[in-house]
């Protein structure tokens, strides 16, 4: 299983800023390796967050993300201990899910 | 008095002696660090360790004090000896070739896979200002903008021409010969360039056609 | 990543006229703020943490008896007094070689199997990880390596003599890019790593995540490299050179303040 998301959920009056870093290669598939062989493309595809386990934010990735990508987004009416989770799946159909709670 | 004057001397005596046990001389230091470095490496790919193996010029600009002016001539008239001329008299090559070369910094480290100058760039930008259109250059030697210019090389009938090039072609293939501890590397000398190569060098530098004359 | 480095590069390019150059430096410096936000040297810190309490090993021992230099298990503070002299090991040592020294006594893996292995696989992924963990526990903390031992000071020296050692097909030694104000290669400029450079810079800004390669480079990777540009043979993991290498640049960084694990792009 892939390493662990960094999240952090902060809130400030009404608004809260979800900051997430996903652990993930984001393989383009236009790379080669030093053989010549082309390096399979291995990308997130769709990305959900959820507040208390409402749906709030679905992305959808291509291989232009880069590597270790870096997510931030708002959250209205969120507030201190609700809980934040975010799910990655990749084209291989890997996923991943990890929470946080707004602080 | 004088019983404590002895055993004061004898104290400062013994204190003297201690720190001598503990700080080593310059030179059991230099030879400390001539361990160190002999121990430390290893081959890899085309970088062996005979690499670490210094030639005069070398040792004598491995430190933050400046040679000696006996050492340093020496040094400089080595460098000029070594230099060969090109074939045929021949000082200019294409300054398209000598722009690619100068833009490319590859080359003999050890994950380059072969050590033929053909495989190397000249690294030029790295450390100057060429052509004023390239944004992307360094600042460890001078600007090299209108070089070919700046020298009165207005064509290649000048007068001017024939000193500054064997002046240039030295510079390129044993920077040493004009200044022992040069931050530059001997391209001629170290095999790092051939003839050809260099010969692209100097028309990007002195050919009036060339942009960096413009 | 790959296309935002593209886009910044292009959108630099297109900066023309007299103040091209001023423009060219403060766009990178404004592209380098942009990258502080969500490091993914976290990711690594996370993974570095986790190692450090978990029982691994032919022993299934974890590290937290590890000896950083300030007394068994103490993290906090440790990053800014190294490399410094161990008793146990009767060795100068830096952060890595240190803890692979860990990691054979505690949790008895081979230590010279570590240091064979290449960055960023198996164990040595592992030791990369817990340094840059190590590292951001002394984040805003400032260098302060000790002198006190004999050894300490010759080290220093040793490293001195190899900060200006000429050598390779290009002559170059450290100094010959670090040992200068104000210079730089192509874009990037150089601190002058003969004295304190300032808080964040130089020694003070490894380890660090490297946005163009998407690695964590640790100060042996970052030297290794070095050497590989300077046109030497291979440096050996954690060789004495390195140490004193660091050493140098670490005394001479006294009181700048650490902002590892840093960013590079």
């Amino acid at each position: 299983m892939a390493d662990p998301m960094r999240i952090r959920a902060q809130a400030a009056g009404d608004k809260t800023t979800v900051r997430v870093l996903m652990s993930h290669e984001m393989e383009t598939g236009q790379r080669k390796d030093s053989a010549g062989k082309v390096i399979p493309a291995w990308f997130i595809q769709e990305v959900t967050a959820t507040h208390n386990g409402k749906t709030v934010l679905t992305a959808d990735w291509g291989p232009s993300i880069s590597k270790n990508p870096f997510l931030q987004f708002v959250v209205k009416g969120a507030k201190a201990g609700d809980k934040i989770a975010i799910t990655w799946v990749d084209n291989k159909g890997d996923k991943r899910t990890d929470e946080a709670t707004v602080s | 008095m004088n019983r404590i004057r002895l055993l004061l001397s004898a104290v400062a005596a013994m204190a003297l002696l201690a720190a001598c046990a503990t700080s080593p001389s310059p030179a059991e230091l230099d030879a400390r660090a001539a361990a160190a470095i002999k121990s430390s490496f290893r081959d890899q790919g085309i970088a062996k360790t005979d690499r670490l193996n210094q030639d005069l010029g070398q040792a004598a600009c491995s430190s933050d004090k400046v040679p000696d002016e006996a050492t340093a001539d020496r040094i400089m008239a080595e460098a000029l000896y070594t230099v060969k001329w090109p074939a045929g008299g021949q000082f200019l090559g294409d300054w398209r070739a000598g722009e690619k070369l100068a833009q490319d910094g590859r080359g003999m480290t050890w994950t380059d896979s072969s050590a033929d100058p053909n495989a190397n760039g000249g690294n030029c930008y790295n450390c100057h200002q060429i052509d004023k259109k390239e944004i992307s250059y360094g600042t460890i030697g001078p600007s090299l903008w209108n070089y070919g210019k700046n020298r009165g090389i207005d064509d290649l009938a000048s007068p001017a021409f024939a000193p500054i090039a064997q002046y240039t072609w030295v510079k390129l293939w044993n920077s040493k010969a004009y200044a022992a501890c040069s931050n530059m590397p001997r391209f001629g000398h170290m095999k790092l360039l051939d003839q050809n190569q260099i010969r692209h060098l100097m028309a990007l530098l002195l050919d009036p056609a060339s942009p960096v004359n413009r | 990543m790959k296309t935002r480095t593209l886009i910044g590069v292009a959108a630099l390019a297109l900066c023309a006229g007299a103040q091209a150059q001023k423009s060219t430096a403060d766009g990178i410096a404004e592209y380098r703020k942009m990258l502080e936000d969500g490091n993914p040297a976290e990711l690594f810190e996370a993974k570095g943490e986790a190692l450090w309490s978990q029982k691994r090993g032919p022993k299934n021992a974890s590290l937290e008896r590890c000896d950083l230099g300030l007394g068994p298990g103490v993290v906090k503070g440790a990053f800014v007094t190294l490399p410094r002299w161990f008793a146990d090991t009767q060795k100068v040592q830096d952060l890595e070689s240190r803890l692979v020294s860990c990691m054979a006594t505690l949790q008895g893996f081979d230590a010279a199997e570590i240091v064979k292995t290449p960055f960023g696989r198996g164990e040595m992924a592992n030791v990369t990880a817990l340094a840059t963990w190590i590292a951001a526990e002394s984040r805003g903390m400032r260098f302060n390596l000790p002198q006190s031992h004999a050894q300490e000071r010759i080290t220093y020296e040793v490293g001195k003599r190899a900060f200006f050692y000429r050598g390779g097909t290009h002559d170059f030694s450290c100094a010959s890019c670090h040992g200068d104000e104000g210079k730089r290669i192509r874009l990037q400029e150089l601190p002058n790593l003969t004295r304190n450079p300032g808080d964040g810079i130089g020694f003070a800004a490894w380890p660090a995540y490297r946005v163009s390669n998407g690695q964590m480079w640790s100060m042996q990777l970052r030297l290794n490299d070095c050497f590989r540009q300077q046109r030497f043979p291979y440096p050996g993991f954690g060789s004495d050179v390195t140490i004193a290498l660091a050493t140098y640049m670490g005394v001479n960084a006294k009181g700048a303040e650490s902002i590892a694990p840093a960013i590079k792009r």
